[in-house]
């Protein structure tokens, strides 16, 4: 008997023999494009293995540029992606000032270049309930922090997003998400634990714009929002700074934002989560660790307190 | 003078067993993409918003049956039982799939969350609503109640048309356009009924 298959390759995918013939001018073609886009091409960054990283599976690439919270760029999980082309990150220049010896405005390539990059594998927990491993490559803030050398006063460090409405299209129009600038803070402890990193790449290239290009906070232990993207500037301040979503709803977000399987969120549960990439329809919840699984690490810096209260 | 509202001639009438078939279309493809991993990063949940927002859409289109009746004369009346089937079938599987896959029968965390959760509380309040809407829905349940009766017990649809929108706009964080958007057109849809003459004078008004 005769059994026909279908043809692996239906004639309709066939690439014409004369875009076939064209096909270097049409990838040259997309470089220039991308190159006149400012940075939004990824380049190649080398980095070093590190200790703390997880050896847990990462999450796919593509997931970790799909699947974003970057409310400049609109609410929608897939806005960033959509939207953030438009951002342009070269040149970039971050200020750093406050209660510090050498405040200045650094451009982004001399802020990072007196460093060696590593890179940090993490789990990424989200205050929604979901979660990633993401391979980031960056440096210890601790390091840029010390460069800067911060005054006995200074307790606290406070970060600042860009603002540019006419790159950023959840920054302009009638319904805008959050105020602007997004600005975030952590504890000086917190910012010089050696977990801290600014990270300015991801799965071995400079960061895509959708994950906070060029230069954005990485805190393993916290919920994902406390990882301010695109960050402009960076203030060593002597009292807590004010954060975004706890100005947005201070009942539901705390400055603290550790992750904790016991203090719920007001609305939904903290206990479980769901692990992105993890098994299409019928993946199970995975339990949430406290302080995402970095406890031995950071649990120290918060002995004594009720961390019910400080959420 | 006021025209009797119009239905469409026969020959061009759905079938209404063609508005059932077509309602499930949504919940069989948004299920087959999840079948073959094309519902994004998060797929239950993808699955599960989906379902629970056919619910209410199906809810609303419902609610527009009779303001469409009084204020434009279109009479689509025969389908709304129909539509109303639909919005409670679209319920009955968004709490599936919340139990099912997203919760995979974890009764004791299920219970806490409806417990806990007015989110939770109030969308498994606006499904038991539903039932016995959905049960009352046939020729046989009209004749035994009585048509005042009956009539004055599917006005809980209006309960359950509030509770689920804010059902929605409870879920999300911020205040993002679209669960706003279902909550204006719900309210909007209350709000024709708290006003049948005006309704009656925007019908009778001369075409201008």
């Amino acid at each position: 008997m005769l059994i026909r298959h279908s043809p692996d390759i239906a004639p309709s995918e066939i690439t014409p023999r004369e875009a076939y013939l064209r096909r270097r001018d049409v990838l040259l073609g997309m470089g220039a494009a991308m190159a006149f886009a400012g940075a939004a091409q990824a380049k190649p960054l080398a980095s070093a293995k590190s200790p703390f990283s997880t050896d847990e599976p990462k999450t796919p690439r593509a997931d970790v540029l799909a699947y974003n919270n970057f409310y400049e760029f609109g609410g929608r999980k897939s806005d960033p992606a959509d939207n953030a082309h438009t951002l342009t990150t070269s040149p970039w220049k971050v200020t750093i000032d406050g209660l510090v010896a050498k405040a200045a405005d650094y451009r982004l390539e001399d802020l990072i270049k007196p460093f060696a990059l590593e890179e940090r594998i993490y789990r990424m927990r989200c205050v929604e309930g979901w979660s990633m491993v993401i391979p980031w490559i960056g440096v210890q803030l601790s390091e840029i922090l010390k460069r800067a050398e911060p005054l006995g006063s200074a307790k606290y460090v406070a970060f600042e997003t860009l603002v540019r409405p006419e790159e950023m299209p959840g920054q302009k129009g009638l319904l805008q998400l959050l105020p602007w600038p997004y600005v975030e803070g952590l504890r000086l402890d917190e910012a010089l634990h050696p977990l801290t990193i600014l990270a300015v790449g991801l799965y071995g290239e400079t960061l895509p714009n959708q994950n906070g290009a060029p230069l954005r906070l990485v805190v393993p232990w916290k919920y994902g929002f406390k990882g301010i993207k695109s960050i402009v500037r960076i203030s060593l301040v002597e009292t807590q700074p004010k954060t975004s979503w706890n100005i947005q709803n201070p009942r539901e977000y705390g400055f603290y934002s550790n992750v904790n399987p016991s203090v719920d969120h007001p609305r939904w549960t903290q206990a479980s989560e769901r692990r992105i990439g993890e098994g299409g329809l019928f993946a199970k919840r995975r339990p949430t660790l406290m302080f995402n699984g970095y406890g031995d690490q950071v649990a120290s810096l918060y002995g004594g307190m009720d961390l019910e209260r400080y959420f | 003078m006021r025209a009797a509202p119009v239905s469409p001639p026969a020959r061009w009438r759905v079938p209404k067993l063609a508005v059932y078939v077509a309602g499930f279309v949504p919940a069989v493809w948004t299920f087959s993409l999840g079948l073959v991993d094309r519902l994004g990063p998060e797929p239950i949940k993808a699955l599960e918003q989906d379902l629970g927002l056919w619910s209410l859409r199906f809810l609303l289109l419902c609610l527009m049956i009779s303001p469409l009746r009084r204020a434009a004369g279109v009479d689509l009346l025969r389908y709304r039982r129909a539509l109303g089937l639909l919005a409670f079938y679209y319920a009955a599987l968004h709490l599936a799939a919340y139990v099912a896959l997203d919760h995979g029968f974890d009764w004791p965390a299920i219970g806490r969350d409806i417990l806990k959760r007015p989110y939770v509380t109030i969308g498994m309040a606006a499904f038991v609503i539903l039932i016995p809407l959905a049960a009352t829905s046939n020729n046989a349940a009209i004749r035994r109640l009585g048509g005042k009766v009956w009539a004055r017990l599917h006005r809980l649809v209006y309960v359950a048309a509030i509770l689920a929108a804010a059902h929605f706009l409870l879920i999300v964080k911020s205040w993002p356009a679209e669960p706003l958007l279902y909550a204006a057109a719900t309210a909007a849809l209350l709000a024709v009924r708290a006003f049948p003459a005006a309704l009656r004078r925007a019908r009778t008004a001369p075409a201008s």
